[in-house]
């Protein structure tokens, strides 16, 4: 722990920490444009330039200096004043200066720092540099004549998105950043190059021209695009949604979003369902709520009733349905649409228990049916991570792109019960093993082979240091199946359980994954906010709020409880889904025990206190023994990244990426 | 320098260079040149190939040789490396052509002490013969650039083509060179003064006149 001066300020500082990581331990602001804490250190910009003694009579770029035994550290001298004025003034010769119609003003560290730490005005009467735009993908917009050069997006897509694919030609003032061939960026995680520019040469293409920072309202969100449960900051103005951006979790996404996450929110102005619907002789037509009540009392379906929750719902819109089918009598409720009917009797069994912090620090890593890069791109960084720090990863499964290497076993599930002995030795020898199971190996006996193989390498353990370590993960890819299983959605035989009671009515909170065709018999009450498969094959649309439109308890595959916020009104006549369903307990005449939000909520965490709780759920360390084998080629359920949800396929943005990046259709870009 | 482009990826392109291979000699250098860098270090070998590579394709079209965007993956997929690496140390360092270049790459040094001992009047030469800046001739044989400093401030005023550099030139000097390799002759590197056989000093030397026989301790006279 070496001790520094900062400022006359005497601090100690972790060894290894630089300059500038020990002036911000002393509450001293920086002004950086390169530096990253999350990327390699470039020392580029020049922007951190402080007052080091001991050494030479000149600034020194913090961020690339260790700090060491009774370094003196000025940030407030004459020197390092005249060094950010100097630094700013040369960053500010080819920067253009068109603030006013730039979508990063307001938000733009370059705009701030030299407001903060410019001089007062310009002493350069050349010419600037002008640079051509350069393509990079239906997600970023580029104007590269306002790129400072911090290589920022360089860096990230080598070290952080595994796919080296932007880089800088030429020298000098000559220098470009490009994409290869200017070919649109094709990874998952492309788009945080938004956030982590500096100035407004990458900025969101989608959001062009849409807003000012400040006109935005905030809200904090979770998002529901896949199962990690990555924290958002929803900025709407009005009614509309105008952005997602991610929000530092260092536990969940760290800063990172997925470009499904961040960009399919258009899809909630598109196809929505913004008034209740009846089927009447066969085509569905617009009714006022007074009508579909009405229609919806005379059904009196007893404990004929069965719920089938989407992959987007909140715990408390899925608590409230339970509520409501527990005071008709019934308990048939189901969230795992496509039909698997894998063991929930433990939910340590179905979770995953190593964490997304813990999956870093894995030493051998055997990932199951899982596509993680389209499944969960936030896990599939920190595996990126892990594999960094030496990490040895085998997976079974169809091949696809990896970005950490890692070798491929098989195709079929079978494999897991017959490993090779190479892959026995690294499992058996490692002290950190863990096991990723993906929704592709949960069926087909693929969860017991999981857990026997758990049990084989001793998965749960207490390491060297005394800390637990639990290595056994199920990779979910709904964003509310852990919260649907710790409410009880789940039947022993799945959604067959359901289609075998032949309910007389089937609630259907937003799924549009189930096959509707086999409950043919039933009257299928749709509750949900996008006009999708689930509406189509309705006999009575409710219209209710998607995830921006309603507070909502969410717990992602590691068993997080994690609580999102209400950004704006749903549209139209649409309401709040737990207010349908107390509705609907009045329309089929019984009580359900809540009348507002927070009586739900409260009956909520009565019922299942984890629920109440925010950060992870407690399931226990001890798994299920497992047993038998698995067998059957494995069959990734993505087949289109972003076209998984109904909000997605809704998404104009979402739709060209798929066209583009994954269909190799060419869109010729029209002329700015 | 400036003004420096990939030349563009069109069909024609990948027509012509799509099925770029070493030669069996430069395979074998290629594997040699690799072989210098440790295990898993071969990424280091990325600027000896390029030059290897731009060195086959003049030789295959009889030019100074550059190197086709093909041309460029076919090297990254050698040492196993993203191309837009490659294509960052191509395009960074300005002895890689990153275009279609002439048989003759003359790059006159137009930096202040050639420009004092006249290179104004070897561009003028240049200028002669058609050539113009940062372009190739419609023949094929001569690209022309102005470049700067490149060392030889002692023998000023100088030109560099291909491989070699022409120095203590004047006009007729140039012509003299240009004329040799335009009839396929290399001339003679270096020098063209053939009173001077390096870049020892003209005529007597003017300083440390005490050193011309012996040596001389000059700092008691400091």
């Amino acid at each position: 722990m070496p001790k520094v001066k900062v400022d006359g300020v005497e601090i100690d500082v972790p060894a290894g920490a630089t300059v500038l990581q020990a002036a911000e331990l002393a509450g001293k602001e920086i002004p950086r444009f390169c530096y990253h804490e999350r990327l390699s250190i470039a020392g580029n910009c020049r922007m951190c330039l402080v007052e080091v003694k001991p050494g030479p009579p000149k600034p020194q770029a913090s961020c690339a200096l260790p700090a060491t035994e009774g370094q003196e550290i000025r940030t407030d001298s004459e020197m390092v004043k005249k060094a950010r004025e100097g630094v700013m003034e040369f960053l500010l010769i080819n920067h253009p200066l068109d603030c006013p119609i730039c979508d990063q003003g307001g938000e733009c560290d370059l705009q701030d720092q030299s407001v903060a730490y410019g001089r007062g005005g310009s002493r350069y009467h050349e010419n600037k540099r002008a640079v051509t735009d350069k393509y990079m993908g239906p997600l970023i917009k580029t104007t590269m004549t306002r790129c400072i050069h911090c290589t920022r997006c360089v860096r990230f897509s080598e070290e952080v998105a595994g796919v080296d694919e932007i880089g800088a030609l030429y020298r000098g003032e000559s220098m470009q950043i490009t994409t290869y061939l200017e070919h649109a960026a094709r990874h998952e995680m492309s788009a945080n190059v938004i956030d982590l520019c500096p100035v407004g040469a990458l900025t969101s293409r989608p959001y062009a021209f849409e807003a000012r920072p400040w006109e935005l309202k905030k809200t904090l969100g979770i998002d529901v695009s896949d199962a990690t449960g990555a924290n958002i900051r929803i900025d709407a103005r009005g009614r509309e949604v105008l952005r997602v951006l991610p929000r530092n979790n260092d536990d969940v996404n760290e800063e990172w979003l997925s470009d499904k996450a961040r960009f399919q929110v258009d899809g909630l102005m598109k196809r929505r369902l913004d008034k209740p619907f009846l089927r009447r002789d066969g085509k569905l037509v617009p009714a006022t709520w007074n009508e579909a009540f009405a229609a919806l009392s005379t059904l009196n379906p007893g404990a004929s009733i069965a719920a089938v929750a989407g992959d987007m719902v909140d715990c408390e819109t899925m608590f409230a349905a339970k509520a409501l089918l527990g005071a008709l009598g019934s308990t048939l409720l189901e969230g795992r649409q496509t039909g698997m009917d894998y063991d929930t009797s433990s939910l340590a069994a179905v979770n995953f228990n190593s964490t997304f912090n813990g999956i870093e620090t894995a030493d051998a890593i055997l990932i199951v049916g899982s596509m993680v890069r389209w499944e969960a791109p936030s896990v599939n960084v920190r595996l990126r991570k892990a594999v960094k720090r030496g990490a040895r990863v085998f997976l079974i499964g169809p091949e696809w792109e990896t970005t950490f290497g890692g070798e491929f076993l098989g195709e079929d599930l079978s494999v897991m019960g017959n490993l090779p002995q190479h892959v026995v030795e690294v499992l058996s020898g490692a002290k950190r093993p863990a096991i990723i199971l993906g929704g592709a190996a949960l069926g087909r006996g693929g969860l017991q082979a999981g857990l026997s193989l758990a049990g084989q390498f001793n998965l749960v353990r207490t390491l060297e240091d005394g800390t637990a370590w639990n290595g056994f993960n199920v990779l979910h890819l709904a964003a509310s199946r852990m919260g649907g299983l710790m409410l009880g959605y789940a039947q022993q035989g799945g959604v067959a359980d359901l289609i075998a009671a032949k309910p007389k009515v089937l609630l259907s909170l937003g799924a549009d994954e189930v096959d509707y065709t086999r409950f043919a018999e039933s009257m299928i009450v749709y509750i949900g906010h996008h006009g999708d498969k689930g509406a189509h094959a309705a006999d009575v649309i409710l219209p209710a709020s998607a995830f921006t439109e309603k507070a909502g308890t969410y717990v992602n595959t590691e068993g997080r409880v994690q609580l999102s916020d209400k950004a704006v009104f749903a549209p139209g006549d649409a309401r709040e889904d737990w207010t349908i369903l107390r509705a609907l307990a009045d329309a089929f005449g019984v009580t359900v025990g809540f009348d507002s939000f927070e009586q739900l909520r409260a009956a909520m965490v009565a019922a299942v206190p984890a629920l109440g709780v925010e950060g992870l759920a407690d399931y226990g360390s001890a798994l299920p023994s497992g047993g038998g084998s698995a067998s059957g080629a494995i069959a990734y359920p993505i087949k289109d990244f972003y076209m998984t949800n109904p909000i997605a396929r809704a998404s104009a943005t979402m739709q060209r990426c798929s066209a583009e990046l994954l269909h190799g259709e060419d869109f010729a870009e029209a002329a700015e | 320098m400036a003004d420096r482009y990939i030349e563009p990826d069109t069909p024609e392109l990948r027509a012509r260079w799509g099925n770029f291979a070493w030669t069996e000699a430069n395979a074998a250098k290629a594997k040699e040149i690799i072989a210098r860098y440790p295990e898993g270090r071969q990424r280091s070998a990325v600027m000896p190939l390029l030059d290897l590579a731009q060195r086959q394709v003049g030789a295959e079209e009889n030019t100074q040789g550059w190197l086709p965007i093909p041309v460029m993956e076919y090297v990254a997929a050698q040492l196993d490396m993203p191309i837009i690496r490659v294509v960052e140390v191509a395009t960074f360092y300005t002895m890689y052509n990153i275009a279609p270049i002439g048989r003759f790459h003359v790059q006159v040094c137009g930096t202040t002490p050639c420009m004092l001992r006249g290179s104004d009047d070897l561009i003028d030469a240049c200028r002669a013969r058609g050539m113009k800046k940062g372009a190739t001739t419609a023949d094929g044989i001569w690209s022309f650039t102005e470049v700067e400093c490149m060392g030889n401030c002692a023998s000023a005023p100088m030109v560099q083509i291909n491989d070699d550099n022409y120095e203590d030139l004047t006009p007729d000097r140039l012509d003299a060179v240009l004329e040799a390799l335009l009839r396929g002759e290399t001339p003679k590197a270096g020098t063209q003064d053939p009173a001077r056989h390096t870049v020892e000093p003209v005529g007597e030397p003017t300083s440390l006149v005490a050193m011309r026989t012996e040596n001389h301790d000059y700092r008691s006279e400091w």
